[in-house]
């Protein structure tokens, strides 16, 4: 059973049709590479798969089950986490402050609710020796290299069981050694049983960890094939139109 | 963290403990700037370090302490509130035109029941500026410039249409007892609006430092889509700081009068500069993000020993002003040229 299934899923800003008639499905476990040119309709596919926009129409299934998706909060619960382009991070706050926003650890004193410090540095030190990343927990997000950033953001999708991680250009901003370190997590996801869908330009990302391809233009899905059966070239051809369906 | 998890950092420095943290903060130059202009003071003029005048600075800084407090909360977010001079001249008001209409009607219930529920009616009237603001700006989206720049001129408005300009005074069976618990002294030194703007100051502390809530504070002033993006309420958490800069302000309006033992219908007026201008030499960005209790209470504190020092030292009292703001423009310079120094 698939675990994600879009079903010609459409959106409109005004006159503007962004997306047009999209459909696909992500198995359980299964690293998938979206790409297209600027203004493909990529990051509106994302946002809408993250709770942000809702589709002007089509559905989409998640689990097996019909997904209204209203905000990030209800797709962080089914078990949806992204990893957002600008990395939504809080400069002021603390690495651990920002893994855990939203969704603090707390203990209790009467009814008032107080932050558990040190436990949440304690995990988030965890998370950041599995990512193999040179972040300490307790420092300041605005002190931080890009790399380290983009550990901060990943780390927080690691911290709930998350079925589907969504990647939005990911490795867009980050040195060459954090490249192969963002790519062999995205491996470690895909062990642990975790779906992947990585929105990135970047050909040679998507072929080294991706099993499958989707190529958007123009807000039409042009193509959806495995890896294996396609190359580079073609893949550009796709996104330039050069190419017009595969 | 020490454990298991330790792992090697190859070029990632620790950061100073003077680095970080509050002595890195601009809220601790201020601090220092502060007890260096008191010693100054204390050798220039040998009235300086009495009990009496020491009384009076603490007591002058507690009727804007409070308020500063609640504005720094909005500033944190990112936001401003222009309304709080009239909202302090609302509250005091409503207090007293309840406490004295309690009296005309020979309402009394219980004893203190002038008192609470005059007290009652003021802070709801504050709040109910909050909650309009905070509904305005967080759901309606409008600028919190705009909005309070608004507020400020309705609600002045109001105070002026329920007195007819005239003002009010606090009467009835209570009066005594209100006097006592807004401008009384406790051990005939310690004014007892000190002691409110302490309890008032560490409960806003743990709350920012020690609860999800003031996390989000902060999360919202740095980048509010992230916040947004990451699941925090933001709509709710702007309309929060909103209704308690204004409950605030509401407490200092109440403690104003207290002391005034009235309630004149220009009460407070511009005073919104005042603490605006205490909040931001204590460390709170305008920009949104950074901000604290202490520092809003040492930019108080500031201000007011400087008005207090050019009296002592019988400078013309109309330089106060000017110094103030020279000091607003100091001390976002001198933060400024520190963080352009750390990168």
């Amino acid at each position: 059973m698939a675990l994600l299934k879009l079903e010609g899923v459409t959106k409109e800003f005004g006159a503007i049709r962004a997306l047009s008639d999209v459909s696909f499905a992500i198995q359980p476990g299964e690293v998938v590479g979206l790409m297209g040119d600027n203004g493909a309709g990529k990051s509106t596919l994302v946002k809408i798969i993250s709770g942000i926009y809702h589709p002007t129409g089509g559905s989409l299934t998640f689990d097996g089950v019909t997904a209204d998706i209203g905000s990030p909060g209800e797709a962080r619960k089914l078990g949806i986490e992204t990893v957002y382009q600008d990395l939504a991070l809080a400069d002021n706050l603390t690495a651990a402050e920002n893994i855990f926003l939203g969704r603090e650890l707390k203990y209790n004193i009467g009814p008032f609710r107080f932050l558990r410090h040190a436990a949440m540095n304690a995990r988030a030190s965890e998370l950041f020796a599995e990512l193999k990343s040179e972040t300490r927990a307790g420092d300041y997000v605005r002190q931080m290299s890009g790399g380290q950033r983009q550990a901060v953001a990943i780390a927080r999708t690691r911290l709930s069981d998350a079925k589907l991680v969504l990647m939005d250009e990911p490795t867009a901003a980050i040195s060459v050694r954090q490249v192969a370190e963002v790519l062999s997590l995205i491996h470690r996801l895909k062990d642990a049983g975790i779906a992947v869908i990585l929105i990135s330009h970047r050909m040679p990302d998507v072929f080294a960890v991706c099993e499958r391809v989707i190529v958007m233009r123009r807000g039409t899905k042009v193509a959806d094939k495995p890896i294996a059966s396609s190359s580079p070239e073609e893949v550009t051809a796709l996104i330039t139109g050069a190419k017009e369906a595969a | 963290m020490a454990g298991p998890n330790v792992q090697t950092f190859s070029n990632v420095g620790v950061t100073k403990f003077w680095q970080r943290g509050f002595l890195a903060s601009q809220s601790a130059y201020v601090l220092a700037a502060l007890v260096v202009l008191m010693i100054v003071m204390s050798l220039l003029s040998p009235n300086f370090l009495t009990a009496g005048n020491l009384s009076n600075i603490t007591r002058n800084f507690s009727f804007i302490a409070i308020a500063t407090l609640g504005i720094t909360l909005v500033i944190i977010t990112g936001g401003i509130d222009l309304s709080v001079g009239s909202t302090i001249a609302l509250s005091a008001t409503v207090t007293s035109i309840v406490m004295g209409s309690m009296a005309g009607a020979n309402f009394y219930p219980f004893p203190g029941s002038s008192l609470v529920l005059s007290v009652l009616a003021g802070l709801a009237a504050a709040g109910a500026v909050g909650l309009f603001n905070g509904l305005t700006i967080a759901k309606l989206k409008l600028s919190p410039f705009v909005t309070t720049l608004g507020t400020l001129s309705m609600v002045r408005g109001l105070v002026y249409v329920a007195t007819q300009g005239r003002g009010a005074f606090p009467t009835g069976p209570d009066k005594e007892l209100f006097l006592l618990v807004t401008a009384g002294k406790v051990f005939d030194v310690v004014p007892i609006a000190f002691i409110y703007l302490l309890i008032c100051a560490l409960v806003m502390w743990v709350a920012l430092n020690h609860t999800a809530w003031g996390k989000h504070v902060f999360a919202i002033g740095s980048n509010e889509s992230a916040g947004r993006l990451t699941g925090v309420n933001v709509d709710r958490v702007k309309i929060q700081v909103y209704v308690l800069c204004s409950l605030a302000a509401g407490v200092n309006g109440i403690i104003i009068s207290g002391w005034l033992g009235s309630a004149p219908a220009n009460l407070a007026t511009a005073y919104e500069l005042t603490i605006i201008a205490a909040a931001v030499i204590g460390g709170a960005n305008l920009a949104g993000g950074v901000g604290g209790a202490a520092g809003a209470i040492i930019g108080c504190i500031l201000i007011e020993v400087i008005r207090n020092g050019l009296v002592l030292a019988r400078v013309d009292p109309y330089w106060q002003q000017a110094l103030v703001g020279a000091i607003i423009v100091a001390a976002v310079l001198v933060d400024r040229l520190r963080s352009m120094r750390n990168g």
